[in-house]
């Protein structure tokens, strides 16, 4: 029935989310900044003065982690509220309503951009040069964004049904930055590999630190998973979405 | 085949649909109350005709919107059929879908979208738009400097400029001052000569009396008239002054 075009409404629920944030922020740009540099600080203070370990470069290990993290999280969070965000726009116009979570991910996609050239700027001032290797830093981002349009077509349909799921996923993310290897390290506690060997977001922070720290292309098979997970997750949140979406009607 | 069918139409809503938390969830579980069903719309048939002019007329709460929304498809009847053939074009609320940081142009574009326009054709009628709704210079302004008349105006651009096969228009008309009303008075005839199909809600007889030929009048959710304007409107008055 509805006739329109996908990535126009796309560009134009974006460029609605950018304009609104930005427009009326002098310093919009250094307040993407200063979250991630302060959680780099504390955490550089308490795992190198007050617990000392053994990790050099322990600042630009940690933004591996924390910048991928933040983009999952904020991510997560706004998708999952979308829909009734935009409660009013579902309840009067007709188009398809898949648009809305992805559109809520994409548009802190500005913020994640920040952040990486934040990452790269570390990376440089450490010492590590620009390499062939980097090539692989955009696919490990879009992945990510796959992965995060996923859990948001999935949370934003179950959100309109319980509103309280939003919640239950600001809960989840605090125990998911100690579920990813963000200040920690995997070799350390091999017991617990499970935890991230087959979790997609623990994948891409691995491969931000092959790429950046160790100046080395990601192995084959921490792509694979990486890959294999997003896709299966975007798949899930259609799947999903389409159940749901039936029924948004009478729960707005 | 008709533009719009409906046959033995009900929109349920159940007490407990709406906002929801774990605990309702809960609750529902452990008792099913059938008795809270309130009927929208019930057992309602009709069938509009290409080129059809109709009001929709009824008290508040009697499901005019409702039946509105189920022609757009923005929701399903739990029972009975639906048929829709046509492009739509929907005036549910003034200015829904417009964000009023955004300016009048940005919001052009976004609603346009959201309509269903392409990229390529809003470009087009761009001009055009933004002439027919009249804001001239506030069209770079933020929406939340406009009066709601303007917001109105510009609604109206953009839906009647969509070129629809039906256009719908929830009880919006009479926000606009004279000028404007008669503007688009002569575009929606203008869409009406062109045989198209138009359905109206709105409690001023005098416009539907001017817009439609034909009415609906809607009680509680159930058909109670559907015939020429003029006599159900006159029904519905006698209705309502009756108790």
């Amino acid at each position: 029935m509805w006739s329109g075009e996908y990535s126009f409404v796309l560009q134009n629920l974006v460029l609605k989310d950018f304009r609104i944030r930005y427009r009326n922020m002098s310093l919009g740009i250094f307040w993407s900044l200063l979250n991630p540099l302060v959680m780099m600080a504390v955490l550089t203070f308490v795992f190198t003065v007050v617990i000392p370990n053994r990790q050099p470069q322990f600042p630009l290990f940690l933004l591996c982690g924390l910048v991928p993290f933040n983009f999952f999280t904020i991510g997560w969070i706004s998708g999952t509220t979308s829909l009734i965000d935009n409660a009013n726009l579902i309840k009067r116009v007709p188009f398809p309503r898949e648009i809305i979570p992805v559109a809520s991910v994409l548009s802190n996609t500005l913020h994640l951009l920040i952040q990486i050239a934040l990452l790269l700027g570390f990376a440089l001032w450490y010492g590590k040069g620009v390499n062939i290797h980097w090539l692989w830093l955009p696919v490990v981002w879009v992945l990510e964004v796959i992965l995060v349009c996923g859990m948001a077509l999935v949370f934003s349909g179950l959100n309109v049904y319980t509103r309280d799921i939003r919640y239950l996923v600001e809960s989840a993310s605090t125990v998911l930055f100690y579920l990813v290897p963000i200040f920690y390290f995997p070799a350390d506690s091999p017991k617990f590999a499970f935890v991230y060997q087959y979790n997609p977001l623990a994948a891409v922070v691995f491969a931000l630190r092959f790429i950046l720290m160790e100046g080395i292309a990601p192995p084959a098979s921490l792509m694979w998973r990486l890959s294999i997970g997003s896709m299966l997750m975007l798949g899930i949140g259609f799947l999903v979405f389409r159940k749901l979406k039936v029924g948004f009607y009478n729960h707005l | 085949m008709g533009a719009i069918q409906f046959q033995h139409v009900s929109k349920i809503f159940h007490r407990h649909t709406g906002q929801k938390l774990i605990r309702h969830h809960f609750r529902d579980w452990f008792r099913r109350d059938e008795e809270h069903d309130f009927y929208a719309l019930k057992d309602v048939s009709f069938q509009i005709a290409d080129g059809e002019n109709v009001a929709v007329v009824g008290r508040n709460g009697a499901g005019k919107s409702t039946m509105l929304s189920l022609v757009c498809g923005l929701g399903a009847p739990e029972k009975g059929t639906i048929e829709v053939n046509g492009k739509i074009a929907a005036l549910l609320e003034l200015g829904s879908g417009f964000h009023h940081d955004l300016t009048g142009l940005e919001n052009i574009y976004l609603n346009a979208s959201l309509l269903g326009f392409s990229r390529a054709r809003t470009k087009q009628l761009l001009d055009s738009i933004v002439e027919f709704s009249g804001i001239g210079e506030f069209i770079n302004e933020p929406l939340r400097t406009y009066s709601s008349g303007m917001v109105l105006r510009l609604a109206f651009s953009v839906a009647l400029n969509l070129e629809p096969e039906i256009l719908i228009i929830d009880e919006v008309l009479a926000v606009g001052d004279q000028a404007f009303q008669e503007k688009c008075f002569e575009k929606i005839f203008e869409f009406r000569h062109s045989g198209k199909t138009l359905l109206c809600v709105s409690h001023s007889p005098a416009i539907l009396l001017q817009l439609c030929d034909r009415a609906l009048w809607l009680d509680h959710g159930e058909l109670m008239m559907d015939g020429k304007v003029a006599d159900v409107l006159q029904a519905y008055a006698g209705h309502t002054v009756s108790p």
